[in-house]
């Protein structure tokens, strides 16, 4: 398979970027998007040009490391699926593929494909845990018994990978997805209620503090998410805001 | 970090728009159906009107509100879209919005602004001249002599303002349509952005959502073709 | 030399806790001035960093990925066991201990396996407090699962992502020490050297991987927690990113590196598809519990598949040969990781490999999904159900269980694993060797310890399933957090270390001539040229099976490869600033001086024991002819090898393993 690679490249977070046209070739269908570009980094070495830099480790989906914009959409075309799960033959022979770093206020590029997006470390800093320190003295688990459907509920909010797909994606570069599957985990469980108003207060201004946009509820963070993180997490994090608020928490 | 006053925070700002967003609706509603006795009886569509025109209560208190209510909907409309813009400096050379979510739920703000554009054509044809009559010329009666049959002119004012006027007849269309397509994305949005969602009435909402944006303008179109084709 | 593993006397079951309560302790108000180092951010480093912080120590933690919450523990899927016993099974505290020894070919350290599981429950109370989604039945407790090669229920899981929510739990806890400002995060950091001051661990070298500056970092302790080193066979289920540079540096200032040539091969993987491979991935070993393993039985049969004439799926079921259960027929598919690799391995040597390389088995579920399907039908009220019902009610059962795994499957491979059998391949998973560590997980370097799947102590020659996760989190949560504080209640005096003394700039300008050096080179090939090169290596001639002829040419080999690398790898880019080939360049330069420690450390070894296979040592005769055999009068001690000078120098020092409270017996799974 032959491609043209339209991608951005940008020597620094200061520097002003530009697409730039590349083309590689005996590209397979079984190859994963990231082995196709590991395939034209070789290339450039050899070139003796520099390589694109690109975050990415686990390369099995669940690191939330890789983070391209394909072709519009993030992690590409496939559905469910990281970059690095995205395979070539989702692509054509002779198929122009627009390459592009997450793009968000918050998400600032360092390199090339590579953005940093310690913002969403510290949106969990504001509040994303329990405050329980490690003592060997804690209650046995099974003490509190929680309801199947809310602990399954937990658990597919927790699924969250912390990739920013959501924040790419949507119009309005907004992060409500990303905070309230933290917010929704935590609010589900008996151990995470305790807090559970000063947490999605925090949480939220520290959201607004780093330059996301606000939700406009378009859901196409839902459908480009790799892990399908749902809506209803955004619906429960603005339940729990609204009444935190009401009760007047800071 | 506190909370600090009610449109400090992204949540809180949707909140408020939601609920603007259904005192909206619930006002379209209602004047849809009192445009819609313009159709089934003119007596009856000036009575309703003159009450809803000298009325204290409608006018001193629900008017002002209503009047807060778009104005505050537009301009935090606006605010929200220009953070949202600002919030991505560098934008995609290749964004395919299409495969992920409606054009209606990314638009708001072309629709809207449509919208907006509509009521100022709206209260030129209609609201100013009412406002001038009342409060600037000062009359406090409503009754034009002669004009009509009942004795009341807003019968007539309507008739008039289609009568043979095709470009504003399609105008009026077109702007419903696009209320039809703010309507479609916003009833829904505002449930979710009070967070009311849960597995057992979202999908309710989102139907009446869906009917509700599509008879709620068709009744205006309606309206508005049926005064400009009676009058040929 | 001899080693101390400073093992507390008395009995068994006794030992942790009476020296919990003898070692010395720091007080709150000292703790403050005390400065710990903590180098990655898995399992073991995010606990050790948040439970250090907790205490009241100044944690300063580094990793290489962008956020700590994308360490490599994630990836893992199946479960964490834990001796809680909740199922009522018989299992104990004695009986985890018993099974992981065992399951490690006696070739761990009693006392160390001892107390992980007596702290297994612990972990289990600690995760749940901070709000981890562990899998709950209706009554809404705890759910168990069942793993290879044990007889009880033990295992805690979070459908196929139990790593995941047990880490985020440990950056959670860590997260809430950030923002306490008790640690200070160095995200984007990779710790490039071990910094001694008069014989003791002080400090770090890093580089700043998004300007590439080399900043000098001095604490009073630093923990290793950077995890195993799977990637010198560079294909691998580890993450791209995994690596031995810290350990290995702290091997080369003096710590020991101990039983090397100890690799767990998974025998579940998805095959090598084509040269352009980056990366193997792993399919969980619940598999197994319901999928049958089956080569064909003619090498005809075989051939054809290979070359793409006949499909696995219209075998009859008499030319099909299930080689697990022919050989154990006592385990069957439920074997050891070690044991099923080796036995795919050797079938596949034989020519009966089903693709094209004939690298590769298969995992069938066929039969399962009859017999599910027929189950199903008959709690349904079905008696009689036709052949196609059976099938269609019988995938829906599968895919209850395995979905997101068979999901993942036709993902990668484009075939669906619901109409042709999967197909399989043993990969590199997971090293139990690693830093020699003593009872308090200190190395032989005073001050600086080693957690997690970096240090060598618990797992013995072959690693169960769930026990990595159990033993990240021991390690980080519950054991060095107390024995740190033995050594550093000795620190209190000692004041703020200096970053700008003799040792530390000196460290910092080996570095940087390091460095230099690969920008310098301006050779032909990109690093991973030399990777993928050290990686055939490694696999063909210490891979699952050894012969000395082979370990010999491995090390030959590689001391070749390690020449051709300096003189001809090309580093583009610069120094100031983001340079992935620089770091990886850096990475594989270790990842070469390792693997011929480790072909070294496997020629040594002449038994075959877990994961070590040596074809010299097998059995000859009797119900186990062709398996595995030990050599316990000659071998029962761990083989820590000490830095001398020059890659391929060490020297061997023997810690020798005493088993006072299990009988020593052979593994048999027949």
């Amino acid at each position: 398979m032959k491609l043209l690679l339209k991608i951005w490249r940008q020597d620094g977070p200061k520097e002003k970027g530009q697409m730039v046209d590349y083309n590689v070739d005996g590209i397979e269908g079984d190859m994963s998007f990231l082995e196709m570009m590991d395939i034209l980094n070789s290339q450039l070495i050899e070139k003796g040009e520099e390589p694109i830099n690109f975050d990415h480790d686990c390369r099995e989906g669940i690191c939330g490391s890789c983070s391209m914009f394909i072709n519009g959409e993030a992690h590409g075309p496939g559905r469910n699926v990281t970059t690095c799960q995205l395979h070539m033959r989702s692509f054509k022979d002779g198929e122009t593929i627009f390459i592009e770093p997450w793009r968000a206020k918050a998400f600032p590029v360092i390199k090339d494909l590579m953005v940093d997006r310690s913002a969403f470390d510290r949106i969990i800093q504001a509040g994303g845990y329990v405050s329980v320190n490690t003592s060997g003295n804690t209650q046995d688990a099974n003490s509190i018994p929680i309801p199947k459907e809310d602990a399954d509920l937990a658990f597919d909010a927790a699924t969250c990978i912390g990739c920013g797909a959501c924040v790419a994606t949507c119009k309005n570069a907004s992060a409500m997805l990303f905070t309230s599957a933290k917010v929704a985990q935590l609010s589900l469980l008996p151990q995470g209620q305790v807090e559970g108003k000063e947490r999605v207060i925090n949480m939220v201004n520290q959201m607004d503090l780093e330059g996301f946009g606000n939700c406009t509820n378009t859901g196409a963070c839902e459908v480009e998410c790799p892990k399908g993180i749902s809506l209803d997490n955004i619906a429960r994090m603005n339940r729990e805001f609204l009444s935190a608020t009401a009760k007047g928490k800071k | 970090m506190a909370s600090k006053g009610l449109l400090s925070s992204s949540i809180a700002r949707k909140f408020a728009m939601a609920l603007s967003a259904l005192f909206l609706i619930v006002f379209l509603l209602q004047h849809m159906s009192i445009n819609m006795l313009s159709v089934l009886s003119p007596d009856v569509f000036n009575e309703v009107s003159d009450f809803m025109g000298t009325n204290p209560l409608v006018q001193f208190v629900l008017q002002p509100v209503l009047i807060f209510g778009v104005c505050f909907h537009f301009i935090v409309g606006f605010i929200l879209e220009y953070k949202n813009w600002t919030s991505r400096e560098v934008k995609y050379a290749k964004y395919k919005g299409s495969a992920n979510a409606s054009w209606m739920s990314r638009n708001m703000i072309i629709s809207g602004v449509v919208i907006l554009l509509f009521l100022g054509l709206h209260f030129y044809d209609f609201w100013i001249h009412e406002i001038t009559h009342k409060f600037i010329e000062g009359k406090d009666s409503f009754i034009v002599n002669g004009e009509s049959e009942s004795g009341f002119r807003f019968y007539e004012e309507l008739r008039h303002k289609f009568a043979g006027d095709f470009p504003r007849m399609i105008l009026y269309i077109v702007s419903f349509i696009f209320l039809a397509l703010h309507l479609n994305h916003g009833f829904e949005s505002a449930w979710q952005s009070m967070g009311a969602r849960s597995k057992k009435y979202t999908p309710i909402i989102k139907k009446i959502g869906v009917a509700y944006s599509v008879l709620v303008p068709l009744g205006f179109i309606f309206i508005a073709a049926y005064h400009y084709v009676t009058q040929l | 030399m001899v080693l101390d593993s400073k093992t507390p006397e008395g009995p068994l079951k006794d030992k942790w806790t009476r020296h919990k309560n003898e070692i010395d302790l720091v007080n709150p108000a000292n703790k403050r001035n005390i400065d710990v180092i903590v180098v990655g951010t898995g399992l073991a480093g995010a606990s050790a960093s948040a439970s250090l912080a907790e205490l009241g120590y100044n944690v300063k933690t580094f990793c290489f990925q962008d956020s700590p919450r994308r360490a490599h523990s994630i990836a893992a899927q199946g479960g964490i066991n834990a001796a809680k016993n909740y199922q009522g099974d018989g299992d104990s505290t004695y009986r985890l201990f018993y099974d992981t020894v065992k399951g490690g070919d006696y070739r761990s350290r009693e006392s160390n396996v001892y107390r992980l599981a007596e702290v297994s429950a612990n972990i289990i109370d600690q995760c749940v407090a901070q709000g981890v989604p562990f899998a709950r039945d209706y009554g809404g407790l705890l759910d168990n699962r069942s793993f290879g090669g044990v007889l009880v229920s033990r295992t805690f899981y979070a459908k196929g992502q139990t790593g995941q929510q047990l880490l985020l739990g440990a950056y959670s806890a860590l997260s809430r020490q950030i923002a306490k400002g008790k640690v200070e995060m160095h995200n984007r950091h990779e710790m490039l050297d071990l910094v001694k001051v008069d014989g003791k661990a002080r400090g770090i070298i890093a580089r700043n991987l998004v300007t590439g500056e080399i900043q000098r970092h001095s604490a009073h302790a630093v923990v290793i927690a950077s995890g195993g080193y799977g990637n010198v066979f560079f294909l691998s289920t580890n993450a791209m990113g995994s690596n031995v540079t810290a350990a290995w540096k702290a091997h080369k200032k003096g710590a020991h590196m101990a039983n090397p040539c100890f690799t767990q091969i998974h025998p579940t993987c998805i095959p090598v598809s084509g040269g352009f491979q980056s990366k193997l991935t792993l399919m969980s070993e619940s598999l197994r519990n319901d999928g049958r393993i089956w080569v064909p039985a003619k090498l005809a049969d075989a051939k054809a598949i290979q070359a793409g004439t006949l499909q696995g799926r219209d075998i009859p079921e008499e030319d099909r040969d299930y080689y697990l259960e022919r050989r154990y027929p006592a385990f069957g598919n439920l074997v050891p990781r070690d044991v099923a690799s080796r036995a795919a391995k050797e079938r596949c040597d034989e020519g009966f490999g089903v693709n094209k390389t004939g690298e590769a088995v298969y995992l069938d579920f066929k039969s399962a999904i009859a017999r599910y399907g027929k189950e199903d039908a008959f709690v349904h009220g079905n008696k009689t159900p036709s052949a196609e019902e059976i099938q269609t009610l019988g995938k829906a059962v599968v895919a209850s269980k395995y979905g997101n795994l068979f999901q993942m499957y036709e993902k990668i491979t484009d075939e669906n694993p619901y109409e042709m059998p999967m197909k399989i391949y043993p990969a590199v998973h997971y090293t139990m060797g690693g830093l020699w560590v003593d009872y308090n997980l200190m190395t032989d370097i005073p001050g600086c310890y080693a957690a997690g799947e970096a240090n060598f102590s618990d797992h013995g020659a072959n690693r169960l399933g769930a026990s990595a996760l159990m033993q990240g989190l021991a390690d980080g949560y519950f054991v060095l957090p107390y024995t740190i504080g033995d050594y550093l209640s000795h620190e209190i005096r000692t004041g703020e270390i200096a970053n700008d003394s003799p040792e530390f700039m000196q460290a910092e300008k080996e570095v940087k001539d390091k460095i230099d050096g690969f920008i310098n080179a301006k050779g032909e090939k990109p690093v991973d040229h030399f990777h993928m090169r050290l990686g055939k290596i490694m696999w063909e001639k210490c891979g699952m099976a050894r012969n000395a002829e082979d370990l010999q040419k491995a090390i030959d080999e590689i001391k070749a490869l390690r020449i051709e690398f300096y003189a001809n790898v090309r580093v583009p880019g610069l120094v100031n600033g983001v340079n992935q080939e620089l770091e990886k360049a850096g990475r594989v330069a270790d990842l070469m001086e390792l693997g011929e420690l480790m072909c070294k450390d496997a020629l040594q070894r002449t038994e075959s024991c877990g994961g070590h296979f040596r074809e010299e040592s097998v059995e000859i005769d009797g119900e186990q002819k062709g398996e595995a055999k030990r050599d316990d009068e000659n071998f029962t001690f761990v083989s820590a090898w000490q830095w001398k000078g020059e890659s391929g120098n060490q020297e061997l020092v023997k810690e020798p393993l005493e088993f006072k409270d299990i009988a020593v017996k052979q593994r048999s799974y027949k």
